[in-house]
């Protein structure tokens, strides 16, 4: 049994590699553009709002792995084809994308005005406003909730072995295949998931605390 | 008379339509310190925030040293890009300090001087520990904000303000968020400020302020301007305006 398992680590191994890839990935993208989409709702016309807001409405309101699925299978009978990898990337980023989007929206609206108000007053651009006056303060609330969406992402990223990519899930579920003992497998699956998400918060942890510097 | 240095016609403003500015004329010299006083809701803080375009107006005329700083000369609303500057050379010291919490005091003036003024930083920082030193916060350059008491916190947004060299210093009732007992040390700098020459409009509730510094006061109420001259006159006369009088006798009541 020890022998088998030890045999099947560098299968797993690969599995656990796609997860953090696709989480990465996932994570990296929808960290730019849900903060662009969260200035946009904050700051845009509403012809720039107006469509984030529908876009993040929709988005958050659709089970993810019906969006996988759409994507995957739906898009391509109207020519849109990225392939399961890209396609499963994409849906989890542009479902990320809408959360992050709220939290950068709330971290910004949860900067008093009268920050605005004295950016102005010393002439400031909008842009150097943002650079130096909000995100610095807004980044602080930003941090907790982000973080929580980080490891959302990452358990979420489970749903692309539904796609037939061999993530850790998937891995484990193959492995189960030929041995037919889910539990230890399982369990195992289970304790390196959690070891990202517990090596996350600690981060988060460590982050949030270089950022305290701002009393209020 | 030479032009004056702000320029105020006509101005009209309105929340809705609740018209909180029905239309105001102001003159304010170079050099001179107006004081603006009248019970709350009377639009004095709405007409500051006018001036350096916090507020947008709806009609009539701001000029600031001849510009019109809410339009250009098409009357078509000036972009944030083009109001930057104009704003850069209008001081404004805010009711409740607006400081840059997670920047020390020496940053909040810095950062002004640096990125809109495009000074060295080396240059900024001595402009600035020069502000901080004559508001009588040498020994609290590095403090953050939160470090210091609420006189403290309002002399660090003063020196802001005026680090900038502005043509004119906008005062939004800075003492009113204040312990008693510190707002002798605020008025103190304002009033070093007024005696070197700076052109000022202050909003005010400190009635002995507004006759010791101010060279005029503007009384105003329901958005228009009611009464207008030298100080003491004005405070001399005041029984001859009902509102006035009443506006007057209950600031009394309250101190």
């Amino acid at each position: 049994m020890i022998q088998f398992l030890i045999n099947t680590l560098p299968f797993l191994w690969q599995g656990l590699l796609v997860t953090l890839a696709v989480s990465g990935l996932v994570v990296a993208s929808s960290l730019v553009s849900g903060v662009l989409f969260g200035v946009g709702l904050v700051y845009g016309r509403w012809w720039i709002a107006w469509p984030i807001r529908v876009y993040s409405d929709i988005l958050r309101g659709t089970p993810l792995i019906v969006l996988i699925f759409l994507i995957i299978y739906g898009l391509p009978l109207v020519g849109i084809d990225f392939g399961n990898y890209a396609s499963a990337v994409i849906a989890l980023a542009a479902f990320k994308t809408a959360h992050v989007a709220e939290i950068a929206r709330g971290a910004i609206q949860s900067i008093h005005f009268g920050q605005t108000d004295a950016g102005k007053a010393i002439g400031l651009t909008f842009r150097q406003r943002l650079q130096y006056v909000i995100m610095p303060q807004a980044v602080r609330r930003f941090l907790p909730p982000w973080i929580n969406a980080v490891a959302d992402a990452v358990k979420g990223s489970a749903l692309v072995s539904l796609a037939g990519i061999v993530d850790l899930t998937l891995a484990t579920q193959q492995v189960i295949g030929r041995t037919y003992d889910p539990l230890p497998m399982y369990l195992l699956a289970a304790a390196m998931y959690f070891a990202i998400n517990y090596s996350l918060s600690m981060a988060s942890r460590r982050l949030e605390s270089r950022f305290a510097y701002v009393r209020e | 008379m030479t032009q004056p240095l702000v320029q105020i016609r006509g101005l009209k403003k309105s929340f809705g339509t609740l018209r909180v500015l029905d239309g105001v004329d102001l003159d304010v010299a170079k050099g001179e310190a107006v004081c603006v006083i009248g019970p709350s809701g009377s639009g004095k803080t709405t007409l500051l925030r006018c001036i350096n375009l916090l507020e947008p107006y709806d009609d009539g005329s701001i000029r600031v040293d001849g510009v019109e700083v809410g339009y250009d000369d098409n009357r078509k609303r000036r972009s944030e890009r083009a109001l930057a500057p104009i704003r850069a050379d209008i001081g404004m010291v805010f009711q409740l300090f607006n400081l840059f919490p997670h920047l020390s005091a020496l940053e909040n003036v810095m950062l002004g001087l640096t990125k809109v003024r495009g000074i060295s930083k080396a240059e900024a920082k001595d402009r600035a520990t020069q502000w901080l030193t004559r508001v009588g916060l040498a020994d609290k350059l590095q403090n953050l904000p939160s470090q210091l008491s609420g006189g403290q916190q309002q002399r660090v947004g003063i020196a802001r303000a005026v680090a900038m060299e502005p043509k004119v210093l906008l005062l939004d009732e800075i003492t009113s968020a204040l312990d008693p007992e510190l707002v002798g040390e605020v008025l103190q700098v304002v009033q070093g400020l007024a005696r070197d020459g700076m052109t000022m409009i202050v909003v005010t509730h400190e009635m002995t302020f507004a006759r010791d510094v101010g060279s005029r006061i503007v009384f105003m109420d329901e958005g228009r301007v009611i009464v207008e001259g030298a100080s003491r006159e004005v405070l001399a006369n005041a029984a001859s305006n009902e509102r006035l009088k009443t506006f007057l006798a209950r600031i009394e009541m309250k101190h």
